[in-house]
């Protein structure tokens, strides 16, 4: 039992039982709606976090994959007449291709470089959909037909929060697999030191690739979801700004830690909801709290919280 | 070979100030391992701090100089309120401090100023010079006559004053500067006073040519960074060859290839470069101790 709460799945089953849980507490579709949207930002973090806290590889070109995804469920459906539900299984495996191509090159850089790398490579994507309007609507975006699965139309707060729900689990369970793995254990490596990782006969290039690949695919099925929970796809889901979201929520949540990745997008989405009582202050709170959040918990926030409980306890 | 210099000189313009961009980031970088995602909004205080006080009837020298005092106070506050109180954290968390600072100041900017988009009159005249039959704008001159003097003042204040000599032995080794009686963090506020100035100047230089908004600031961070990472981020000279070299990318893709692909010509060679040298061009191949 207590291996068991120790272990990386007892997460895991909490957050099933959260997810299970959660429509009760919640009193109307606007709270369900909001729920959904966490759901999906928290697949993608969920994703980011075994490239960027367990690998330790800085990606600031994570919206390019996303937005892949979500335009894949719009163009596919409306252009090539797929069904909605194989456009989306395709966007994820254009994008886990697309990682896999530009990959290697890609992460031989290092830090900084790789950073400024991945953020060339997602305004890339975001130009391509802003500007081949033939395809994708151009800057105003394109409509995104819903998904229909055995006959059943999948629209509405309450269908996408489990839609959302149940994937994060998945995602949250494939992602406690892989760091439980000898992958998991030779991510950590690297991400203590490159150098001492490859001295040690780990395939460094391999397994930088494997994250990058995953959390691509996480994000390309997450931007598949919000499209379709949308019904609209805009450039701006694939531009910059979203980039720094995603890599924010996984900070401020805790690098290195699932949860903290779904509290981080939790905060995230909340934030500007909650924040709008400020109307014209708004931005100005959403920037002080990342500063303060950073300062007082530099870990973000459920590993920094963790550590200080452990502490008072001993 | 009129359109080619026409296209150079808005090139070298634009070029210019992504230099002056890539320089704050050069210079916080090296006194403290910081990437300034801020960087950005320091010109655009510049810009919009000088088009409100000269509006309000403030002389336009007189309205750039408090610019620039706005900027430099700004610049210290963010040092000593966010930044020296998280040292120690990773890099990463320290990238997004100052990138929530960078959406604090423009929603602060967005609140005392406005949100639309603003001018400043050229400060020599908008007659163009005519050369080689490609019109070359007076403010344009201004600019790069500013940002070659910004260059050669901050190597003066590097190489031959006793406080530029602290960045740099700071830059080079923070612990052994200590040692020989540096103030390191004095050193690294110094730091981020003069990058909050460099931008300010850029900001107010530029503004006659390309107008100035509560959000500009983004845009220019992020060209500013690719700049300064593809001179090799630390290296002073790099930065003012990485920004000539994005802003001339830029203005000879927009007019011989396609103005809506201009950011993919300039972001396909800086991929490009990286990959065939991968710390940048002025990169020395770096160790890590194990």
């Amino acid at each position: 039992m207590r291996r068991f709460l120790e272990g990386p799945y007892a997460g895991v089953l909490a957050l099933a039982i959260l997810v299970a849980v959660l429509p009760l507490a919640l009193p109307s579709l606007f709270y369900l709606r909001i729920a959904a949207l966490i759901g999906i930002f928290a697949l993608v973090v969920v994703g980011l976090n075994l490239l960027i806290g367990y690998a330790g590889q800085v990606s600031l070109g994570h919206a390019g994959f996303f937005g892949v995804g979500a335009y894949a469920v719009a163009i596919g459906p409306t252009y090539l007449g797929l069904p909605a539900w194989l456009a989306l299984i395709a966007g994820a495996a254009i994008a886990g291709l697309i990682a896999f191509l530009v990959g290697r090159p890609i992460l031989r850089l290092r830090g900084h470089y790789l950073a400024v790398a991945t953020l060339g490579m997602g305004l890339l994507f975001a130009m391509v959909f802003a500007n081949e309007s033939a395809w994708t609507g151009g800057p105003d975006g394109m409509p995104v037909p819903h998904l229909d699965l055995f006959g059943f139309r999948m629209s509405g707060a309450r269908t996408w929060y489990w839609i959302s729900g149940v994937s994060l689990v998945i995602g949250a369970w494939v992602a406690a697999n892989v760091i439980a793995s000898p992958t998991g254990r030779a991510l950590r490596a690297i991400h203590d030191s490159e150098t001492a990782a490859q001295v040690l006969g780990i395939d460094v290039a391999r397994y930088k690739l494997i994250a990058f690949v995953l959390s691509a695919v996480y994000a390309a099925v997450a931007g598949a979801y919000l499209a379709m929970f949308d019904g609209l796809v805009t450039p701006e889901t694939a531009g910059f700004l979203r980039s720094i979201e995603f890599v924010t929520m996984a900070v401020l949540g805790g690098l290195g830690s699932t949860f903290g990745g779904i509290v981080g997008a939790a905060l995230l989405v909340l934030l500007p909801q909650v924040l709008t009582v400020f109307q014209d202050y708004e931005h100005i709170a959403l920037g002080l709290i990342m500063i303060v959040v950073m300062i007082f918990l530099p870990a973000g926030i459920v590993p920094s919280l963790a550590g200080l409980l452990r502490w008072r306890r001993s | 070979m009129a359109e080619f210099l026409q296209f150079a000189f808005s090139g070298l313009t634009v070029g210019a100030i992504y230099a002056l961009v890539a320089l704050g980031f050069t210079l916080i970088y090296n006194a403290s391992g910081v990437i300034n995602f801020a960087q950005g909004e320091f010109v655009m205080l510049g810009g919009m701090v000088t088009v409100f006080t000269h509006a309000a009837g403030v002389p336009l020298p007189l309205a750039a100089l408090i610019a620039l005092v706005v900027a430099i106070i700004v610049g210290l506050a963010l040092y000593r309120l966010a930044i020296e109180p998280a040292r120690g954290a990773s890099p990463v968390t320290l990238i997004i401090i100052t990138i929530g600072a960078s959406i604090l100041l423009r929603g602060g900017a967005s609140l005392t100023f406005d949100k639309s988009f603003h001018s400043l009159p050229p400060f020599a005249g908008s007659k163009p010079l005519m050369i080689g039959g490609a019109a070359l704008l007076p403010q344009s001159l201004i600019v790069l006559a500013g940002a070659g003097a910004i260059v050669i003042a901050l190597w003066y204040f590097l190489t031959r004053t006793l406080s530029g000599k602290a960045i740099l032995a700071t830059a080079a080794n923070r612990l052994a500067a200590r040692l020989v009686g540096i103030n390191t963090n004095a050193v690294v506020g110094l730091s981020f006073g003069v990058s909050a100035a460099i931008g300010a100047l850029g900001g107010i230089l530029m503004t006659p040519i390309t107008l100035t908004s509560y959000d500009s600031g983004t845009l220019l961070a992020l060209k500013g960074f690719a700049a300064a990472m593809l001179g090799s981020m630390g290296n002073p000279l790099g930065a003012v060859v990485g920004g000539l070299t994005v802003g001339l990318l830029e203005a000879f893709s927009a007019g011989y290839i396609s103005s809506s692909y201009k950011d993919a010509v300039a972001f396909l060679v800086i991929l490009g470069v990286l990959f065939l040298m991968p710390q940048g061009l002025f990169g020395r191949g770096g160790m890590e101790r194990v």
